[in-house]
């Protein structure tokens, strides 16, 4: 291991949270509103992980409203209070970004 | 003692961690240390106040002969970098004092010094932000300077006019940057932001408004010269050593 991923290592969660791609994921997420600190859920699909070390990051993927919504986050931060696994993929992934996802909805989606 | 500090380092790479509210802090890893003082000027002795380390060790062939006899008087070892930094008074240092990462701490300002990458034979694109022409419609300006000057009158290029030329590979100065952590035990500083040079680079860290970095700017040669010294060590030990054999 180089000294740089030595030192970035400090700085990682010891224990990281543990999921999937294919996942479905409830992110808790920490955001402050005005002086109040609370968590914000984001709940859906995990579809890729993106990165290394300490820059890795994961994306969500839900339906809000019809119109599908991602967001990334990154593993490490702070901000990133938990991540909870709700419930695995039906069928298990086979490729490792679930990018295909995108352009279907419904039954097609299903995964 | 003047509370002016100094270290030589090696780029190691980047990286980045989180602040508790989540805000990012960008950092270079610099494997800082541990360097050997290796002389130390007095006004006195040498008409300025300065202190020599030496960085890396290294087997003679690799070290100019000079540096290899002021080495053995001094007793000390032999450095492939050695670097001297000017000081307001030398008093406290002597030759074989060892400094390591944790000369600094969290916080410090520090100009940060070293060669920057090399561009080789830059256009004036690279080298002067000049604009590129247009692409397409036949155009095959794509990258060229364009005009250098006027016809007959004045029937020359003026002078510093800017034109291609060699980029890069030149000493390069950050100013005021952030420590944001030392690691005693990996021999690690952190520097906030970016420095220049590539990994592996040796770079010269120096408390932010120091002596050193006024002297240069004053163009004073008697900091410089150690520096050449190094230089020429390098590249004559080739033949020096076939010489020996």
């Amino acid at each position: 291991m180089n000294i740089v991923q030595t030192v970035e290592k400090k700085h990682m969660k010891a224990e990281a949270p543990s999921f999937k791609v294919g996942d479905f994921v409830r992110v808790e997420y920490m955001i402050r509103e005005g002086e109040e600190e609370r968590i914000q859920p984001f709940i859906g699909q995990v579809i890729r992980f993106a990165g290394a070390g300490i820059r890795k990051t994961f994306t969500v993927r839900r339906i809000v409203q019809n119109e599908g919504v991602e967001r990334t986050f990154p593993l490490h931060s702070p901000r990133v209070v938990n991540v909870k696994v709700e419930r695995g993929p039906n069928r298990r992934p086979r490729r490792a970004k679930l990018y295909f996802l995108r352009g279907r909805g419904g039954k097609a989606a299903a995964l | 003692m003047s509370n002016v500090k100094f270290l030589l380092a090696r780029k190691k790479g980047m990286t980045q961690f989180f602040r508790e509210d989540g805000t990012v802090v960008p950092v270079t890893v610099l494997e800082a240390g541990p360097c050997t003082v290796t002389a130390v000027r007095t006004p006195e002795r040498d008409g300025y106040a300065a202190v020599q380390i030496g960085f890396l060790p290294a087997r003679a062939k690799h070290v100019h002969k000079p540096q290899q006899k002021a080495a053995e008087k001094a007793g000390v070892g032999l450095f492939r970098v050695q670097r001297e930094f000017r000081l307001d008074s030398p008093n406290g240092f002597r030759p074989g004092q060892e400094l390591k990462a944790d000369v600094f701490g969290p916080g410090d300002m520090v100009d940060v010094s070293g060669t920057s990458k090399g561009k080789g034979f830059a256009g004036t694109i690279k080298a002067h932000h000049f604009n590129q022409g247009p692409e397409s419609h036949g155009c095959m300006n794509v990258r060229q300077p364009g005009s250098i000057g006027s016809s007959a009158d004045p029937a020359r290029v003026l002078r510093g006019l800017r034109m291609a030329r060699h980029l890069g590979a030149a000493r390069a100065t950050l100013r005021n940057l952030v420590i944001v952590g030392v690691d005693q035990e990996l021999g690690v500083i952190l520097v906030r932001g970016g420095v220049p040079g590539p990994p592996n680079g040796v770079i010269e860290l120096v408390s932010a408004g120091s002596p050193t970095l006024a002297a240069r700017r004053r163009g004073e040669a008697a900091v410089k010269a150690p520096e050449k010294a190094d230089k020429g060590g390098k590249k004559d030990a080739r033949p020096a050593a076939k010489g020996a054999k």
